[in-house]
């Protein structure tokens, strides 16, 4: 029997129609727009100005605070514009707009970088690799890298797990980067081991990427302190907190980090960045983006530089068809629906999934029949309706102590309620008002 | 997006294919086999009484949500279909018509529609439309009509007894299990349904099947019918082996009555049911208890629908109560 975490989760119909297709890379776009908010925490500070020309991995905004992250211009151009752009979460954000030097052939060669094993660095300066390469957690969360890593005195972690599950139905972007660059992953995970004086490490790979866990673990063969673990399919196995469960059967505690339970995860994605950066001194400016939908003439991963407006995606596989009526920034359980392609392809973007009517429209929500099967799923043990119903009529305290706070929005809820109801929507809006009145409280 | 028209909405964008109208087509195809049954034990006085009963809560519902309550109407949904057929399936085949309808008023406009419709009520329709009956009309709420006699005649059905009946009523009357053998049918007659009773609940092997189908399909889980019957189960066993001469045999309080019809297709009701696997369990051994101190030692032969509409008032309570353990804490959240 292969492992999962115990409680909840659903079987979403996966849809990977990318799994077999090679990364290509998406030709460099004529013009960039750079957001400086693209992690958790604080926004950058844009350190270029109009009329500034910028070359290929240099800092265009620095890092804002602890945790916040530098930000490095992608291509090689003139910044012609720092203006407030629409991102794809819908508000307005500082953009760095550069357009490329059409001339600069350091534009159209893309450097080799050959496989390099050995680590020559130390603890101290990986970390500040990671740091200056504006790496943050490339899985969706953005959170910035080097704070995980930076680890308190009191905190003992002996396990790095690797997040290699991809449970969003559709994105392929991992399980391609796991099968094309299943070596250089494996000295990711060493410069972390040897950054953090860890000595056992395991890759998390669901089941339904047999061919990745092979490649994995030839790859791994080298290590012996590296394993790989099959998982059994489960959505959200990706999340953090399921994923520490299932590999190791330690529950992170209630408003807890992995930390608490001596473990570090890390994306796949982060892990390829963190080699570039430590063995090639190369800034993160680029990341791999699946563009995905049925109906999509030639749906593909690419290699693409951040900063790319999502339209530029979506015409490389033929452009959006007739009847679509949604385009979502990532996966189509946690993703966001975008309101325009005119947005840019920022760290955090995994996919773009391109939906059509039948598939887009909500149904109309009919009253709960008490199934008990948002109860059931839950993978936090939570009681979904009855937070919706808390959150619906203001009781906010009650909410509060129901733990809706814990609630990772994985949208497992919603997606079973026979009744359709918005079950995720009022629980995210319970817990934004729950946020605010503690806020206020302090 | 192509032509301008696009969604906006939240995480999730993608859903099953479980709706609210599949889980209740799924109870009516699980309750097929125990119709089949009853029409061809009772014949067309079932069919009369199944179909009287579920125009009637269809009418009700519609009537009321249109003319009185000036809502939606929400017949398709097919709940009000259930609570018919459920109704007529814990009635005597051989009851008044005029009977049926009141009882379905009395599911559908007072123990349904009142509490606020669907979801919303605390009791389950169908039993409170039968409790209803049962305590205003006892002599023709306790008229069973034989198996396999008149069944195509609609007037001069030859009352029977069921089985618990005749246990109950024997040992009153100073007989033993011993004596009343003779009188008890057999156990394939119980499983087959060839038994006097309500039009539904005979046979326990057609309302079986139905509940592994509901089951198979995740209509429901295991916990509530199958801790319904162990504990059944359970309980009567110990009273037979304390003193086998004055209680029947577990066996028999298993399969007569309404105790498989009650465990899997009435106490299972998923709105008046516990919403964690914990609480269900606590319910269903509630439920157990009760039927079999009714039983055993009250005035009716039978007391699962009482069982079941009791626990029904405990279950805001037990959910209360029984809450799933959240991720990340060792200890269970604390009750508010």
């Amino acid at each position: 029997m292969l492992k999962t975490f115990p409680k909840g989760g659903i079987h979403p119909t996966e849809n990977k129609i990318t799994a077999t297709k090679a990364i290509n890379r998406l030709p460099v776009p004529k013009v960039v727009y750079v957001p400086i908010a693209q992690h958790i925490g604080i926004p950058s500070e844009i350190i270029v100005d109009r009329k500034d020309s910028v070359e290929i991995g240099q800092v265009i905004a620095k890092s804002g605070g602890y945790v916040s992250s530098n930000i490095h211009s992608p291509v090689a151009g003139t910044v012609t514009k720092l203006d407030m752009m629409v991102d794809s979460s819908g508000y307005k954000t500082q953009c760095i707009v550069i357009r490329t030097d059409q001339k600069n052939e350091a534009n159209f060669q893309e450097p080799e970088f050959p496989l390099k094993r050995e680590i020559t660095m130390g603890q101290k300066e990986i970390l500040q690799h990671i740091t200056d390469s504006g790496i943050v957690g490339l899985g969706g969360a953005t959170f910035p890298s080097h704070v995980k890593l930076d680890l308190k005195n009191d905190n003992k972690v002996d396990c790095l797990i690797i997040n290699g599950v991809e449970c969003e139905p559709y994105l392929t972007a991992d399980h391609r980067l796991m099968l094309e660059r299943a070596d250089e992953i494996v000295v990711g995970i060493q410069i972390l081991m040897h950054a953090l004086h860890i000595h056992e490490a395991v890759i998390g790979i669901e089941n339904n990427k047999k061919d990745a866990i092979k490649v994995l673990k030839k790859a791994a063969a080298i290590d012996k302190r590296i394993k790989v673990a099959a998982l059994r399919v489960k959505y959200p196995q990706g999340s953090e907190k399921q994923l520490i469960k299932s590999i190791l059967k330690r529950e992170v505690p209630k408003g807890g980090l992995p930390m608490d339970v001596g473990v570090i995860v890390h994306n796949v994605g982060t892990v390829f960045a963190i080699y570039q950066a430590v063995q090639h001194d190369r800034p993160l400016i680029e990341r791999v983006v699946t563009v995905t939908g049925k109906r999509l003439e030639k749906p593909s991963n690419f290699w693409v530089k951040i900063g790319t407006p999502i339209k530029d995606l979506v015409e490389a596989v033929g452009g959006i068809p007739e009847g679509t009526r949604k385009v979502v920034n990532g996966g189509p359980m946690m993703g966001k629906a975008l309101k325009s392609t005119d947005v840019p392809v920022t760290k955090g973007t995994s996919g773009i999934l391109v939906i059509s009517e039948e598939e887009a429209s909500r149904q109309e929500s009919k009253p709960c029949i008490r199934c008990s099967n948002c109860v059931f799923v839950c993978p936090m043990g939570l009681e979904p309706q009855l937070l919706m119903n808390l959150s619906e009529k203001g009781f906010y305290e009650k909410a509060r102590a129901e733990d809706i706070l814990t609630c990772i929005e994985c949208g497992s809820c919603s997606y079973v309620c026979p009744s359709h109801r918005p079950l995720l929507d009022y629980i995210r809006f319970g817990k934004s008002i729950v946020k605010k009145l503690e806020t206020a409280k302090n | 997006m192509a032509d301008g028209r696009i969604i906006i909405s939240a995480s999730p964008h993608v859903h099953s294919d479980r709706t609210s109208k599949r889980v209740m087509y799924d109870v009516l195809i699980a309750l097929v086999p125990a119709f089949v049954i009853s029409l061809y034990v009772f014949g067309l006085p079932a069919l009369v009484l199944t179909s009287v009963a579920v125009i009637s809560c269809i009418v009700f519902e519609a009537a009321i949500q249109k003319y009185l309550l000036k809502t939606e109407v929400t017949v398709s949904d097919g709940s009000a279909l259930i609570t018919g057929v459920l109704l007529a399936f814990n009635l005597p085949s051989s009851l008044p018509i005029w009977m049926i309808i009141v009882g379905s008023f009395v599911a559908i406009g007072i123990a349904k529609l009142s509490f606020g419709g669907l979801g919303n009520n605390i009791f389950n329709p169908a039993l409170v439309g039968r409790v209803f009956l049962l305590v205003s009309f006892p002599a023709q709420m306790t008229y069973w009509p034989t198996p396999f006699e008149n069944n195509m005649n609609m007037v001069d059905a030859v009352a029977g007894e069921t089985t618990l009946g005749i246990i109950k009523e024997g040992l009153l009357y100073g007989e033993t299990m011993t004596t009343l053998a003779s009188q008890i049918p057999s156990v394939t007659d119980l499983l087959f349904g060839f038994t006097s009773g309500s039009a539904g609940e005979m046979s326990a092997l057609a309302l079986m099947l139905g509940g592994v189908y509901m089951l198979a399909r995740k209509v429901i889980t295991w916990h509530i019918p199958i801790t319904i019957l162990v504990t059944m189960g359970v309980m009567t066993g110990i009273f037979w082996l304390a003193d086998p001469e004055q209680y029947a045999n577990p066996m028999i309080h298993l399969l007569s009555g309404g105790a498989v019809l009650g465990a899997f297709y009435m106490a299972t009701d998923l709105v008046t049911s516990p919403m964690t696997k914990k609480g269900m369990v606590i319910f269903a051994i509630g439920i157990a208890v009760i039927t079999v101190v009714i039983r055993l030692f009250g005035a009716y032969p039978e007391g699962i629908s009482f069982a079941i509409l009791i626990m029904n008032a405990f279950v805001p309570l037990i959910n209360s109560y029984f809450k799933p353990r959240r991720f990340g804490s060792k200890i269970k959240a604390k009750i508010v």
